[in-house]
């Protein structure tokens, strides 16, 4: 199953490559990772989508802990959470399908940031579905480049999960 | 007043209580090694660096304290690998001082570079790499408190030279605040209580004890609970000293070379206590075969070894020495209980006696050669089991388990985790270190004791009086035995086709070398070796294709054992 987990971490040299190499050395998978520091420039909070069962689960976020540079961990699968991606993809475009993909734009309630005769740069944020959702659509005319940044999430309400 | 990095270094060793350190010096701490040249700190120079550390992890072991071990860059510290991946797989406090190339080359490729960080990022409990001298008080008192507290292990220091030379006002911190860092050492009542009446309840209890015992010094805690309770103790290889081998409740180690009653006690008990032990595949053999019958309680300080292998019904996470002691306090408060429970439980001891009985720990003894367990109970005998035992890994390391009654804790050190040949000779040189007057006997094997024979020359130099009792059979022993079992007797690349005269080899040291090849030397060549000052090898040429029994063969459950005939 899989699960989104922030790490909240001491904001120091070494610091990601003691996480990717506890997942790396321990056959644990990582399908995504976003890394930025937080309010207190010392904390830095990473967001990481893992797969795995009850039992790896349980292993990743008590390894996670016992790094010395971990300060909190948080599996926000069975928390109410918002999760968001943004997504920035380039599409060729020429005569039909330029309106086309500013319809499909709209919908998504996308951006187009950058144009060219025979391209559009979309921006887009939302929930790594939408994302793969607008994918789909633009995927007839040609998608040149896609970059996503990875989920980041935050917990619903007005407590902080990590701070 | 201000000091250069190398002199806050020696401080901070001072003030965390350091007087000897390992090590091997070279130009990226040649400064350190300067300052070492009037320090109060004693310095022992071993042969390699990978000794230097094995000793430091010797002198920890034996003594409890943190052993501290000195590499150069570079080779030096690649060097330290192997010692410091086998102090982290047996939970080991130490911290390594490695020298570093100047902060304004790291990343160059310069001479003798490495990054000893990324190197040993997985192997170190973990590491720090001091850029500014403003924070290397702060960083070796963090290295030291993480060394020792919580779950132990070695940590690494790396330590550029321009570091070393840069000078800043010296200030030790009083105590150390990590954020991320907050071993638990109380375990939670409420679990303990639970764990109290599941003891009451079981008829078939079994305490399977790791090394976690020694690290948090919880033996008597476990002797007084063993007493009160009468539940049968099996130990792993970390743990055999420490619990009495001789006690009428020890059975002994369990796993692929335990004993028959260990590994039978453990398959049809119906609890399991587990204390400081992680469910290593050599213990467990088929995992899901393991305990089957049991209710299992696990007690570890750190909550990554529980449900990590096996599934647990009562987890406690907590020191040993806190939980035993408490699980002991609370049944006192139930004498009657305890009472019902010690008489409810007897039927299982003398089923244990029975299996005891008929499948004892013994093997064929001979008169025409020596045979390498008979060795092992001369030493026991003639030491009157009381001395510091180290061993190597192989044949001699399981026999030595097996055979020696071991008393005390902390007088067997033994890589465990790691299974590291060439670990012996260098841990006895650091227990010896640690306890001048007491006897420190590696038990060798003849392919191991070449992979850190070079230590001789550093034993001689510092009159260190380890006895050295290589079980010499000429072959790698442990693989080949297996070659025997399961590859059809070919014994490839493990004849050690040239017979060493390791008499001359230590007499060219200038340590004593003896020789027993008959049974009836093998008493008076340790007499002899026990009374002759100064480093003694003795060269014991045992039988050659002795197999250590029983053995687990790799993926059965650990009831299905092949025993001695
Ligand atoms: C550094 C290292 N290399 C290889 C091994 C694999 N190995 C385990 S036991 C063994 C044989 C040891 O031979 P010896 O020291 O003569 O002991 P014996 O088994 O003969 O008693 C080997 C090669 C190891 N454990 N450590
Ligand atoms: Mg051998």
């Amino acid at each position: 199953m899989k699960h989104t987990i922030s790490v909240l971490v001491e904001n120091e040299f070494g610091v990601l490559s003691r996480i990717s190499g506890l997942f790396s050395g321990r056959g644990f998978n990582i399908e995504s990772l976003s890394v930025a520091p937080t309010m207190d420039a010392d904390t830095s909070r990473m967001t990481l989508v893992t797969r795995g069962d009850n039992r790896i689960l349980e292993q990743i976020t008590k390894q996670l802990n016992k790094l010395i540079s971990t300060i909190k961990v948080v599996d926000f699968t069975d928390e109410e959470y918002i999760e968001r991606e943004l997504a920035m993809i380039k599409v060729s475009t020429d005569g039909d399908s330029r309106a086309e993909a500013l319809r499909i734009v709209d919908i998504f309630r996308a951006k187009v940031i950058d144009v060219t005769p025979k391209s559009y740069t979309i921006e887009i944020t939302g929930a790594p579905a939408k994302i793969n959702g607008i994918l789909e659509l633009l995927r007839p005319m040609g998608i040149k480049e896609v970059v996503r940044s990875g989920p980041v999430v935050i917990g619903r309400g007005a407590k902080g999960a990590l701070a | 007043m201000a000091l250069t990095g190398s002199q806050i270094l020696l401080e901070s060793l001072k003030l965390e209580g350091v007087d000897t350190v390992f090590g091997y010096p070279g130009g990226a701490v040649i400064n350190i090694y300067d300052d070492l040249y009037e320090s109060s700190i004693n310095h022992v120079l071993t042969r390699h660096e990978q000794a230097a550390v094995h000793a430091a992890d010797g002198y920890a072991r034996c003594t409890g304290k943190v052993g501290v071990a000195i590499a150069t860059s570079g080779p030096g510290a690649t060097n330290t690998v192997t010692g410091i991946a086998t102090a982290y797989m047996d939970s080991i406090p130490m911290v390594i001082i490695t020298g570093q190339v100047p902060t304004p080359l790291i990343g160059n490729d310069a001479f003798q570079e490495a990054d000893m960080c990324g190197i040993t990022r997985p192997c170190t409990k973990h590491n720090f790499l001091v850029k500014d001298i403003k924070d290397l008080a702060k960083t070796l008192k963090e290295a030291f408190y993480i060394a020792r507290t919580g779950r132990p292990g070695p940590v690494l220091v790396d330590l550029p030279k321009d570091v070393q030379v840069a000078t800043h006002e010296f200030s030790y911190p009083e105590s150390v605040s990590l954020r991320g860092y907050k071993p638990t050492y109380s375990g939670n009542s409420r679990q303990i209580e639970k764990a109290a009446q599941m003891l009451l309840a079981a008829r078939k209890p079994v305490l399977y004890v790791g090394g976690g015992v020694t690290l948090s010094s919880a033996d008597s805690e476990l002797l007084k609970l063993v007493e009160q309770t009468r539940i049968p103790v099996t130990t792993t290889l970390m743990a055999m000293a420490a619990f009495p081998q001789r006690h009428p409740l020890a059975l002994g180690m369990l796993g692929m070379h335990g004993t028959f009653y260990a590994n039978m006690a453990v398959t049809e008990c119906d609890l399991l206590i587990a204390v400081g032990a992680r469910f290593d595949d050599r213990v467990t053999g088929r995992i899901d075969s393991f305990a089957e019958k049991a209710k299992v309680i696990h007690v570890d300080i750190d909550p990554t070894s529980i449900r990590k292998n096996v599934e647990v019904d009562l987890p406690i996470v907590g020191d040993l020495k806190d939980v035993l002691g408490k699980l002991h306090g609370r049944l006192n408060q139930k004498p009657e209980l305890v009472e019902d429970m010690v008489e409810n439980t007897s039927e299982w001891r003398s089923m244990i006696d029975e299996w005891k009985e008929r499948h004892p720990m013994t093997y064929r003894s001979a008169k025409s050669t020596i045979k390498p367990q008979f060795v092992i109970e001369k030493i026991a005998e003639l030491t009157n089991d009381d001395a510091i035992i180290t061993t190597e890994v192989g044949q001699h390391q399981m026999w030595t388990a097996q055979f020696f009654p071991f008393r005390q804790a902390r007088t067997f050190l033994t890589s465990g985790g790691l299974g590291t040949m060439g670990f012996g000779l260098p841990s006895a040189l650091g227990a010896q270190v640690a306890f001048p007057d007491r006897q420190v006997i590696d038990i060798s094997g003849d392919g191991s004791f070449q992979m850190n024979s070079q230590e001789l020359a550093t034993l001689v130099q510092y009159k260190l009086p380890v006895k050295i009792a290589i079980l010499n059979n000429n072959y790698l022993g442990m693989v080949r035995q297996w070659q025997q079992m399961f590859f059809d007797k070919r014994y490839s690349q493990t004849v050690m086709e040239l017979p060493i005269d390791f008499i001359k080899l230590a007499e060219a040291y200038g340590a004593t070398g003896l020789q027993a090849t008959k049974v009836d030397e093998v008493e008076a060549t340790i007499k002899k070796a026990l009374e002759t000052p100064g480093p003694v090898l003795m060269n014991f040429k045992v039988s050659r294709e002795e197999n250590v029994l029983p053995m687990v063969p790799a993926g059965k459950a650990i009831h299905e054992m092949v025993l001695a005939s």
